[in-house]
């Protein structure tokens, strides 16, 4: 058994554990990260499971990593690239199509052809939208004030986070009205946000798609239109809601913050998956491996979802009873599958003209707001829905690293998949049915897709469970809806990376601001490590 | 080789055969989803033209709604913050409309046929707005922009070029009047309007009639100094005339991202246009009457005559403490009058109660180089230039 001692240990390296780590190492201190799997990367990796292709398994694409942590961290030395989309598309069964592009005024004559009435009202939309995303930026970076505390840390954070929405100055110049909106936005249903300005259902149905993604909700459930907002604020280069894809795979960006980690002398230990967190009178004094080893160190950072931290890996007895309460009742659905494809060459899809910018991006078939709720009312009931919404795209046509000139790899995300498939659950005959459904769905648009295929890795919520270690296959490691986010995320009183014991943190996507490959949680909880220990920090993120 | 057209982002008017072969720059911009040129040849000579003979410009990108209906009369008049119901038949409105806070959305023309036919061109796209202010009304609305090809012919000579065209008695038509022709087979709409400040006409017609439109008034104008005209041009005769743009001078308050930065008509000097004595209530009324009685406006827009020769070009403006008080929205140095002008957008009371030292801050660039200049400015009348001619009945004639 051997014994090792650090100034922090990371659990886990996923991109926010990563993030934490490096801006704790560039601030001097000695950091060892330990991770369970055999590769690095958490969730945002790039895998070749058949030979020749690279496949993003997991997370697909980039909009939401936030753009003063890749300058701090200057992942770009370390290879990382963003490229943006050219468009998007959702296709229809009656041969047309509907598509949005990188352009303003081509995304205005696109719309324009389903209805003139929609053309306009969405420059209101992205009008009101985009304020809404201006609002949200600064608070990512900020920890989240305690409502509660009368400390002046406290009492300035609240008043901090109260002035981006009420006063009147270059952040958001915000009246009663704008109040008011910002309020119902967190609230409301996509649909009926949506209803508010579009009259198309195509119009509708395509960007109602961003509401749904990762989430446990239905578009017409109230709290769905934050779920838009959070997919939206990201950016590309100052462009908001934009998305692009990372050039070599998700895996890139996880790999450039393993660069800079190790050039700040920090250390990823692969294969070491931590079971146990060693306490000492209410302190977190280290972590105990499934292959027998023990780390010590001064700080214990958990990138591990909260439900994982606190109910598998920590010992109930050392944490009060309520935390533990709250950390049960905290909403981890996993809503979410996904295939990754090995393509011999580019499928036709015949609805989308050939040369159009709009096939660049994501693509989709859910044409009405009734069929994606239709999509969620069979994952209530346990299955997966028979008529799915997707989110495919082929990242290979922008990006000549993932496979071979001339060969494709194509990412569908689906939504709704269940964890617990009702009728004794997921094992591997279903798993293969499921994929072969989505294969079938998938055809229907594309004559030729199903003879290009070399090899297909099927995900359900469970590999995303077992394999990655998100807790029910949660994409964002917690529901994004208003009962858990900012100071509420993951459990009041502990929002501020902070746990019920002493020397441990969380800096995971349970914590504020939540999930998606955005990075904010690790630098926010790198930020109150280096607090807690006195350490003066630099950087754009600060 | 043959372009897909079809995911290209801009269109063209149906002028583009014409501007496109006038061109000799192969300039061109963005205008409300057209493209067209900003400038032909180079702007010093096209300004001129519209000071000194015809220009022409192609105004088709312009927003243009029909409003059709037996309540067309009465919707309008709720739509506008002016009283347009002695209005006649035949005649064009300058206009602004605001939305329920009265912050203004935008400035515009409308053109009455009758009670029950209207036409509204505007800058921005307003076509969801009137649906969703049209409730209760007896109104259709129909989408002109492309359906619709529009010339603007301004300048000194505008009147007989027109009539050489085929306009007869045009000198008789009178500021803001208008006049349906029919024209080598095609129905033209002439209507005494314009953006340069001086005499000047707007022609519409259908968009198959655009090229022989556009080569018969070349022709008409050979001796009259025609010369077609880019935006570069047209924004200098219009800070000339002291006309605002909207989303230049003021965001238009369906555009602006930071609420504070809606302006009512008073704070952008369109008071003149809000009749609240209207008997009827017009969409932001409650909220301008409020305004107007508490005095609460915050900003004002107004004209500066600067010292020197540099234009202010997004100038900061400050008092003589050196406090900031506002910014400049568009600025030139005027050929004709020969005066450093510009409109300045100011925080009251300066530009109403507080008209003297004042100054802004003019970067000049030099080489690679900035000259900081520290010039005094005169608050005066936004509109700089009004020549005689602009109202004259019958207008000038070069026969």
């Amino acid at each position: 058994m051997a014994k090792n001692t650090h100034d922090v240990i990371v659990i886990g390296a996923g991109h926010n554990g990563l993030t934490a780590a490096s801006y704790m190492a560039k601030a001097g201190l000695d950091v060892v990260v330990l991770e369970k799997n055999e590769w690095i990367g958490g969730a945002a990796v790039s895998r070749e499971l058949y030979p020749g292709w690279k496949y993003s398994n997991c997370s697909y694409v980039c909009s939401l990593l936030r753009p003063e942590i890749m300058r701090d961290l200057e992942l770009y030395k370390y290879g990382l690239q963003i490229i943006p989309y050219e468009g998007s598309a959702t296709m229809m069964r009656n041969g047309d199509y509907y598509a949005h592009y990188h352009d303003h005024d081509m995304t205005i004559n696109s719309i324009r052809r389903h209805s003139h009435k929609d053309a306009e009202a969405y420059e209101r939309y992205s009008r009101d939208v985009l304020r809404q995303c201006k609002i949200i930026k600064p608070l990512l970076k900020m920890t989240p004030p305690d409502l509660t505390s009368f400390k002046p840390k406290d009492l300035f954070g609240a008043l901090e986070f109260a002035k981006h929405f009420a006063a009147k100055d270059e952040l958001g110049g915000l009246g009663e009205k704008e109040i008011y909106d910002t309020i119902r936005f967190y609230t409301m249903s996509i649909r009926d946000y949506l209803d508010e300005y579009f009259e198309s259902d195509i119009t509708k149905a395509h960007l109602a798609g961003s509401a749904i993604i990762g989430t446990a909700l239905g578009p017409c459930s109230p709290g769905s239109a934050y779920v838009l907002l959070h997919h939206y604020m990201g950016e590309v280069d100052g462009s908001v809601g934009a998305w692009g894809y990372s050039r070599g795979g998700m895996g890139s960006i996880t790999k450039a913050m393993t660069g800079c980690l190790n050039a700040y002398g920090g250390e990823v230990k692969p294969d070491n998956e931590v079971v146990n967190v060693i306490t000492k009178n209410g302190r977190a004094i280290g972590v105990a491996t499934k292959k027998g080893d023990e780390y010590y160190a001064k700080k214990i950072v958990s990138n591990l979802d909260v439900k994982r931290t606190f109910l598998k890996i920590t010992e109930e007895s050392s944490l009060p009873g309520e935390f533990v309460e709250r950390v049960k009742n905290f909403k981890i659905r996993g809503s979410s599958g996904k295939l990754n494809i090995a393509l011999d060459g580019l499928p036709e899809f015949p609805c989308i003209p050939e040369g159009d910018p709009g096939g660049g991006g994501d693509m989709h078939f859910t044409e009405t707001i009734e069929e994606m709720e239709g999509a969620y009312d069979d994952w209530k009931r346990g299955e997966w829905s028979r008529n799915p919404y997707v989110d495919m795209c082929i990242p290979s046509k922008s990006d000549p690293t993932m496979a071979a000139p001339g060969k494709h790899y194509m990412s569908v995300f689906i939504q709704y998949v269940p964890f617990n498939l009702a009728n004794g659950g997921w094992n591997e005959e279903r798993k293969q049915e499921f994929g072969r459904h989505i294969v079938d769905c998938i055809a229907e648009f594309s004559p030729n897709f199903k003879d290009l295929i070399n090899h297909y890795e099927v995900r359900t919520p469970l590999e995303l469970d077992n394999e990655v270690g998100l807790t029910e296959g949660n994409i964002f490691q917690g529901e994004l809806t208003m009962d858990q986010l900012m100071f509420n995320r993951p459990v009041p009183g502990y929002a501020q990376y902070r746990t019920p014991l002493k020397n441990m943190y969380m800096c995971s996507s349970s914590t504020h601001p939540g999930g998606g490959v955005m990075g904010a949680p690790g630098a926010n909880a790198a930020r109150e490590v280096l607090i807690d220990m006195n350490i003066p920090q630099t950087g754009n993120y600060y | 080789m043959n372009r897909d057209l079809r995911f290209t982002a801009l269109k063209k008017t149906p002028f583009h055969s014409r501007t496109s072969l006038a061109s000799r720059t192969n300039k061109y911009y963005n205008w409300n989803g057209f493209t067209v040129p900003t400038e032909y040849s180079t702007t010093e000579l096209e300004y001129t033209a519209a000071r000194n003979g015809t220009s022409v410009m192609d105004l088709t990108p312009m927003c243009k709604y029909m409003i059709n209906g037996s309540d067309a009369n009465k919707f309008v008049d709720y739509l506008v913050t002016r009283d347009l119901s002695q209005m006649e038949d035949n005649t064009v409105a300058y206009i602004i409309w605001c939305n329920e806070d009265g912050k203004v959305m935008d400035d515009g023309t409308i053109f009455k046929f009758s009670n029950t036919k209207f036409m509204l061109c505007c800058a921005v796209k307003i076509y969801n707005w009137l649906h969703d202010s049209a409730e209760g009304f007896d109104v259709s609305f129909e989408d002109a922009t492309d359906t619709t090809a529009a010339l603007a012919i301004q300048g000194p000579t505008s009147c007989s070029t027109l009539k050489n065209y085929g306009a007869d008695d045009l000198e008789l038509l009178k500021p803001f009047g208008m006049k349906q022709y029919n024209i080598n087979g095609y129905d033209v709409l002439i209507s005494r309007t314009g953006f340069t400040g001086d005499l000047g006409y707007e022609l519409w017609t259908d968009p198959a009639n655009a090229e022989n439109m556009w080569d018969s008034i070349m022709e008409a104008g050979k001796e009259l100094k025609i010369r077609p005209f880019g935006m570069h041009a047209l924004e200098m005769t219009r800070i000339e005339a002291g006309f605002i743009q909207t989303n230049t001078d003021f965001m238009a308050a369906e555009d602006s991202l930071r609420p504070v930065r809606m302006r009512s008509p008073y704070e952008i000097g369109m008071g003149w246009l809000v009749h609240l004595n209207k008997e009827s209530y017009f969409v932001g009324k409650r909220a301008l009457k409020k305004e107007k009685e508490t005095g609460n406006s915050e900003r004002c827009l107004v004209g500066l005559d600067i010292d020197g020769d540099k234009p202010a070009v997004g100038s900061v403006i400050y008092n003589e403490k050196k406090e900031d008080i506002g910014i400049v929205t568009a600025a030139m140095w005027s050929p004709t009058m020969k005066r450093n002008v510009a409109l300045a957008s100011l925080k009251r009371p300066y530009g109403i109660k507080i008209k003297e030292n004042i100054f802004a801050e003019i970067y000049h660039p030099e080489e690679l180089e900035y000259k900081k200049i520290w010039a005094k400015c005169k608050v005066v009348k936004r509109q700089f230039f009004s020549p005689e001619r602009r109202n004259k009945v019958p207008a000038d004639l070069y026969e």
